[in-house]
């Protein structure tokens, strides 16, 4: 069975000579079904920029990313537009279009395979109108929501429209960059609790940065530490010991 | 104690530049012959040219000419800005920096500049001479004004965006003009409307001067009335143009409203 995603020698440096990603070889959604990976590992060490990588909002310096048999990385233009609407994406800030109400932000999951004067005029198929309703109910929002600007939602609100916005792609994947970073600790379970449930009905492996070591381990089947740019541990969340967690944040302090 | 660094130390520089800018006014004003005694001697004359103006007149033949010249007025205003408006759309989206390739931005750039250049006064000489006397003449410097003003301050607004929200939508895999209508549109729509709004305001004020040097309007009329010293009849097309003008300050303060 081929993964679903994969990623040979995958190198990323902003500035050359200084790698923020070193080459790595990662397979993701080899069961082809649901369930979230964490990639969990101090600040400025990679995380966002290898999840920005997958979908080339950041392009890589070198690598492949292979995706349903094609590499993203020599994707330009079109195709790579073709692409990314079949990866669905999760924002630490939500980055909802504020001033658009949450159906709007919903249906802007759609934006990649509809021509431009449906969102212009607004005029969405009555089919896509209901998928976006459906969602809106299943991410935990009422109904009369559908009308309220963004800006006038909570977080924990926001991330659940940001949420119904990914899965509006219909994605065969979805990446979660730190989608429980700006939020509280109840909160965040719950955002955690809904990626894991949509995960698993609509049979979506998700990829989630995260901080939080209790939430990786309690929500994910697989962690992946890494480490000033080098996957230093990938294996079941069972695996990850308090040593191994010290090799990923350096030192024992932080653990109490 | 008297070791510690001053907390407030002073900056040379910046008081020199006042004390500079404060000489060149007071030089500038005694070669321009610029005195107090002229200002007094002024306000006799004025006292009388205003009691002269008055009453305004409200001759049925005058008020005829000066309402249509009012009307042309408000139509070259009305005109001008919606042309002039729906044209700095793409201009300042290809001004916008973070939008526009930088080559392309830099050419909006200096279109827009050769727009602001010039008063609208100055482009609608241009534009009598080369299409004729009357409204178009006056549309068309407008027009020119409006791209100027209203294309710089929508670039502006278009590269404060938040790229967060952006981003988003272009990680959905929508095209550039999707991610223009859906993620940058909703964010610059509000204040792009007050731009307008405010454009508006200026272009009623300055279709009512464009008709001085032949492009159509009020200003003709104003003009030869000063000529003729038929102060009362300037008395009334002042009122008018008065009225006018708050009425749309109104007007756009209610389109702000609609479209916060």
């Amino acid at each position: 069975m081929t993964a679903l995603l994969s990623l040979r020698q995958l190198r990323k440096e902003y500035q050359p000579g200084v790698p923020v990603l070193h080459p790595l070889d990662l397979d993701f959604g080899v069961t082809g079904g649901g369930g979230l990976t964490a990639v969990i590992g101090p600040s400025g060490t990679g995380k966002s920029t290898l999840l920005r990588c997958i979908n080339r909002l950041v392009d890589p310096t070198a690598g492949q990313i292979l995706f349903e048999g094609q590499d993203l990385a020599a994707l330009r233009g079109a195709p790579l537009r073709h692409m990314r609407c079949r990866i669905g994406m999760v924002f630490q800030e939500y980055n909802l279009v504020e001033r658009l109400t949450v159906i709007e932000n919903i249906l802007c999951g759609k934006l990649g395979v509809l021509p431009v004067w449906r969102p212009l005029l607004r005029k969405f198929a009555p089919a896509d109108l209901d998928r976006a309703f459906e969602l809106l109910h299943a991410v935990g929002l009422p109904e009369d929501y559908a009308s309220r600007r963004c800006d006038a939602l909570s977080g924990g609100q926001r991330q659940r429209v940001g949420i119904a916005r990914a899965l509006m792609q219909q994605p065969r994947l979805i990446l979660a960059d730190e989608p429980t970073s700006s939020l509280d600790p109840k909160t965040s379970v719950e955002i955690m609790e809904l990626l894991q449930s949509v995960s698993n009905r609509e049979q979506v492996p998700v990829i989630v940065n995260i901080h939080n070591v209790e939430l990786a381990r309690r929500f994910s089947q697989r962690i992946i530490g890494l480490s000033q740019g080098r996957v230093i541990f990938d294996g079941p969340s069972e695996a990850l010991t308090d040593e191994l967690l010290n090799a990923i944040y350096g030192g024992k302090d932080w653990q109490g | 104690m008297n070791a510690r660094v001053k907390a407030f130390a002073p900056h040379w520089g910046s008081r020199l530049a006042w004390v500079a800018a404060l000489v060149y006014v007071v030089f500038a004003a005694s070669t321009l012959q610029v005195s107090w005694e002229r200002v007094q001697q002024g306000g006799p004359q004025a006292a009388k040219l205003l009691s002269r103006m008055w009453p305004p007149n409200m001759a049925p033949d005058k008020l005829d000419l000066i309402s249509s010249g009012m009307l042309e007025s408000l139509q070259i205003a009305v005109i001008a800005s919606f042309v002039g408006v729906v044209l700095s759309l793409p201009l300042g989206l290809m001004a916008a920096r973070n939008l526009a390739p930088s080559l392309l931005a830099t050419a909006a750039r200096v279109a827009i500049a050769l727009c602001r250049s010039f008063h609208p006064v100055i482009v609608s000489i241009l534009f009598v001479k080369a299409v004729g006397f009357g409204a178009l003449a006056g549309v068309l410097a407008l027009i020119v004004s409006s791209m100027g003003f209203v294309g710089k301050l929508f670039a502006e607004v278009l590269e404060e965006l938040d790229e967060k929200q952006v981003e988003a939508v272009r990680a959905t895999g929508a095209g550039f003009l999707a991610v223009l209508i859906m993620g940058v549109m909703p964010q610059v729509y509000a204040r792009f409307i007050g731009l307008a709004a405010y454009q508006f305001d200026s272009n009623l004020r300055n279709s009512t001067m464009v008709g001085i040097v032949g492009g159509g309007g009020i200003g003709a009329a104003l003009f030869t009335a000063y000529q003729r010293f038929d102060y009362d009849v300037v008395m009334t097309i002042l009122v008018l143009t008065i009225a006018l003008i708050m009425l749309s300050e109104a007007l756009s303060m209610g389109l702000k409203r609609v479209f916060r």
